[in-house]
């Protein structure tokens, strides 16, 4: 069954994993550990300013952490952050699976 | 040919059923029909048409899932989107035939339409991500 979840967090990790240059400096963090915005913006392959602006948007999902060091800022993955997207994940997996189960009963009842 | 849904897919759930097309199809469109495996609704089967599911509410959750018909595709596609609680996302069902009945398949992804078609070819796809989320999530959920 549906159950309730925790709406606002959960859009805002979809709104903030929406973006395909996002998801790639997530999955970056997650396979290489702390980064500075130095490090990410080669990896990205955009401008610093675009860097930081996607870092905002993870901040505010709480997918990223940062501590700043002398001038630099280093960001790192808050793989917890994800737990709420799992959760949709799995609890939508097991809903359509037993409506599909409804759906096939039903065909079967049907002219 | 690119296919944006398959980049962004989040929970996919396929099925033969052994009844022709035509069948499957009453049964996702029809609101009668539809109310009897899915949840009592006020579809009706034109684009752009707003409608909603209702389930028996519960004490966080009036219940009330704020839908509207993004594809009409008689006996191949039906989509719609699927708010709940603020959460939005979209279904997509898609029906092809198959040896002795028809494959069903069910998307449903976790963000809007517009979104999806604006990263369409995006490189690093949503499927990607989610395998990767899996064995992130591996020490997460346990």
């Amino acid at each position: 069954m549906i159950y309730p979840m925790t709406p606002a967090t959960t859009n805002h990790l979809f709104r903030a994993l929406a973006d395909p240059t996002r998801r790639a400096i997530y999955e970056q963090l997650t396979r290489q550990g702390e980064q500075t915005v130095h490090a990410l913006t080669r990896y990205a392959g955009v401008s610093q300013p675009a860097v930081s602006k996607h870092l905002t948007v993870l901040k505010r999902a709480r997918l990223v952490r940062h501590r700043r060091e002398g001038r630099e800022t280093h960001y790192r993955a808050h793989p917890d952050a994800l737990a709420p997207m799992a959760d949709w994940l799995r609890h939508y997996s097991a809903f359509w699976r037993e409506r599909f189960d409804r759906l096939e009963s039903l065909l079967d009842r049907m002219e | 040919m690119s296919d944006p849904a398959a980049s962004t897919r989040a929970v996919v759930i396929e099925r033969v059923f052994p009844h022709p097309a035509e069948k499957v199809w009453r049964a996702l469109t029809e609101s009668p029909l539809v109310a009897q495996w899915l949840m009592k609704n006020d579809f009706e089967p034109v684009a752009r048409r707003k409608f909603q599911f209702r389930a028996d509410p519960l004490p966080h959750w009036d219940g009330v899932i704020d839908c509207e018909v993004l594809v009409i595709d008689p006996l191949k596609q039906l989509s719609y989107s699927w708010r709940s609680m603020g959460l939005d996302s979209v279904v997509l069902w898609t029906l092809t035939p198959a040896d002795g009945g028809t494959h069903v398949r069910m998307e449903q992804s976790g963000f809007r339409p517009g979104q999806t078609a604006a990263y369409q070819g995006a490189s690093y796809g949503w499927q990607r991500f989610f395998g990767g989320l899996e064995r992130v999530l591996g020490g997460v959920a346990a």
